[in-house]
């Protein structure tokens, strides 16, 4: 399981930084948000795999390692609702520079 | 118990947060309404702050008593606590003061280039101040996300082809290096499993020599998250284009942007690789030193290059990180407590530079910005001579303000005394000449010739640079018409001068207080004492 997180993550990580660095706004919106599900999925992996664990305790048994680490999940949770956020704005300054400049490079001019 | 001032340290983000989010129920056509809802929100900003400061200097600087507020009443590793010494809330003050200052300029004109104005500035105030006070690393992250978001929207208030352009690349910079904020803040809870920056600094020396790779990896892409921020060279490439762009008390406020970069560089480096962190002790530091050093030297030759004035600005921001994130590096008490000292009054001077950029632009003829370094290599003869005859043209009451506003400006950005920016840049050369104090003689390394020359030399360069464009606004475009420029708008540069004439007055006890800072932040130990022993706002009633 370890194995196929971490060729997903990078992966993930591969797509995202090359689409980052192409000349098109969409390229690097989109970029942006695999850059972003490999950060979520790294953030979770940072609490160590765990299958069949709980993060809340639920009272039936007082045994911590019993339960998975619930910080790392709240911490994705924050980072998705944020990366969301940025990247709604970063498509509404992408629409803008659209419509200003008449293309779609990241210059605002074809080269 | 149960005053206002028991939370105190809170203050600062809940009042902007409050006044943004309130100002978001009315119309843009009540602009009047939020003007004033803002400027009240802002100057209460300012009696906070100033009230933060003097509760954290009133405490002894040796055994420490920080001011710390623990959110929610958690108890203190489990929950995330506000910090606020005596480094947090002057930068708290600090960005309050600009705060003000930014608002009252753009009220003649700016605040109504655009719809929302008046709330992002308080969420952006909200996002600064937050930075500054947290205790906690992904906390930390959010406050930047925070400040970041509203950023994005004041950089491109105003519109127009060229801040759409620059918002563009700042967003998609800025975008990539929160990833790696969250990847470095991940990687150091998978080794220290906690997030409360004083615990961190208490488990470092612990950690087994196998995870000490793992948790310096986790430190320098969040030390590079930072860095982006802070514009230092190889990383700062966006800034000038996005400062330059900024309607001009947007870039006077985002001079303490690239600070909130600097800020946490220096408070992270001292508490987790400070003295007694063990094998990590130190580290980045030499990194930290030549990437400053770089910073300086591009930044130095960007501003005898720039075309024009507000790109020259933009280039002065990256001087100032560039000397601040070298002076971090050297790990001297004396080094930091000048580099503070030149935090404060850099900033100011920047921050009224920018506002100032935007009346000189006022009086000079079209085109000066691009002749001003081009005209030298011409060569151009003075052939308006027949012009003689208006000798007995008065020079008007608001043109001589001016010029010597941008006189002042120039003495402190070109570290010239008798001001603040000479001071400041003297105690950091001399303590890096001295670093075991003026008894003992210290033994100086070549990269510390180094870097004393540059920024010498940067200050030169900065001299050359404003002269050239003195010269160029006030002798050779001088109208007949008086400068259009309104008192509101050069009200906040002259408060902004003022107050760094007053720290080179008050050199003393405003030395006095940053050295107090720079000790506590050298011998973290009585910030994670406090920190981690912090008390609970209200002491929770047991049933």
């Amino acid at each position: 399981m370890e194995l196929i997180v971490a060729i997903g993550i990078g992966v993930l990580t591969t797509c995202g930084v090359f689409l980052l660095l192409r000349p098109r706004t969409f390229q690097v919106i989109i970029g942006l948000c695999l850059l972003s599900y490999a950060v979520n999925l790294f953030i979770f992996g940072m609490g160590r795999l765990r299958l069949d664990a709980a993060p809340v305790l639920d009272g039936g048994s007082a045994d911590i390692s019993h339960y998975t680490d619930p910080v790392p999940q709240a911490l994705v949770l924050t980072a998705i609702v944020i990366g969301f956020a940025m990247t709604a704005l970063f498509l509404v300054v992408l629409l803008a520079a659209r419509g200003l400049t008449g293309t779609d490079h990241v210059d605002g001019r074809e080269h | 118990m149960g005053g206002l001032l028991d939370h105190l340290v809170i203050l600062p983000i809940v009042l902007p947060m409050a006044a943004g989010a309130i100002m978001l129920f009315f119309d843009d056509r009540l602009r009047t309404a939020k003007a004033i809802i803002n400027f009240g929100a802002t100057a209460l900003l300012v009696v906070f702050a100033v009230l933060l400061v003097i509760k954290a200097a009133g405490v002894d600087a040796t055994t420490g008593a920080t001011a710390t507020y623990p959110l929610g009443n958690w108890p203190v590793p489990f929950g995330i606590v506000l910090v606020a010494d005596r480094l947090a809330a002057m930068m708290v003050l600090l960005t309050a003061v600009l705060g003000i200052c930014a608002l009252v300029y753009s009220l003649a004109r700016w605040h109504a280039a655009g719809p929302s104005f008046h709330s992002l500035f308080q969420f952006l105030l909200m996002g600064l101040n937050g930075a500054f006070l947290t205790g906690d690393l992904f906390n930390l992250f959010v406050f930047f996300e925070v400040m970041l978001a509203a950023s994005y929207g004041l950089a491109l208030h105003g519109t127009g082809l060229t801040r759409v352009k620059a918002g563009l690349h700042y967003v998609a910079v800025n975008l990539a290096a929160s990833s790696l904020f969250l990847i470095g803040a991940a990687l150091i809870y998978g080794v220290a499993g906690t997030l409360n920056m004083a615990d961190l600094a208490a488990r470092v020396p612990l950690i087994a020599a196998s995870d000490r790779g793992l948790l310096e990896a986790g430190a320098a892409i969040l030390g590079v998250a930072f860095l982006v921020k802070a514009g230092m060279w190889p990383l700062g490439f966006w800034l000038p284009t996005t400062y330059a762009a900024a309607s001009a008390p947007v870039a006077a406020l985002f001079a303490i942007m690239t600070k909130v970069g600097v800020y946490a560089v220096l408070r992270l480096s001292l508490l987790i690789f400070g003295e007694g962190s063990g094998a990590s002790a130190g580290f980045g530091h030499d990194f930290l030193l030549y990437g400053g050093m770089a910073t300086i030297a591009f930044g130095a030759v960007g501003v005898l290059a720039s075309q024009s004035t507000a790109r020259l600005a933009g280039y002065c921001v990256l001087v100032s990180s560039g000397t601040l994130l070298a002076a971090t590096a050297f790990g001297n008490v004396g080094v930091t407590a000048g580099a503070l000292f030149y935090l404060v009054s850099s900033t100011l001077a920047i921050s009224a530079f920018f506002l100032l950029v935007e009346l000189l632009e006022r009086i000079r003829i079209e085109g000066a910005d691009v002749l001003a370094v081009t005209m030298e290599a011409y060569g151009e003869e003075d052939e308006e001579m027949d012009e003689v005859e208006d000798v007995g043209v008065v020079i008007p009451g608001a043109l001589a303000v001016l010029s010597i506003s941008f006189g002042i400006c120039v003495l402190l950005l070109a570290g010239l005394p008798p001001l603040s920016g000479f001071l400041a840049k003297f105690t950091m050369l001399s303590a890096m000449l001295n670093p075991d104090g003026l008894i003992e003689a210290g033994a100086v390394v070549a990269s510390t010739w180094w870097l004393i020359g540059l920024l010498i030399f940067s200050g030169f360069a900065a001299l050359i640079a404003l002269t050239r464009t003195g010269i160029n606004t006030f002798w050779m475009t001088m109208s007949d018409r008086p400068a259009p420029v309104r008192v509101i708008e050069i009200a906040p540069v002259l408060v902004l001068l003022g107050l760094c004439i007053a720290m080179s007055v008050m050199a003393g006890p405003v030395m006095g207080y940053m050295d107090e800072a720079a000790a506590a932040l050298h011998m973290p130990a009585g910030y994670i004492a406090d920190v981690l022993n912090a008390p609970l706002v209200v002491e929770v009633v047991s049933p």
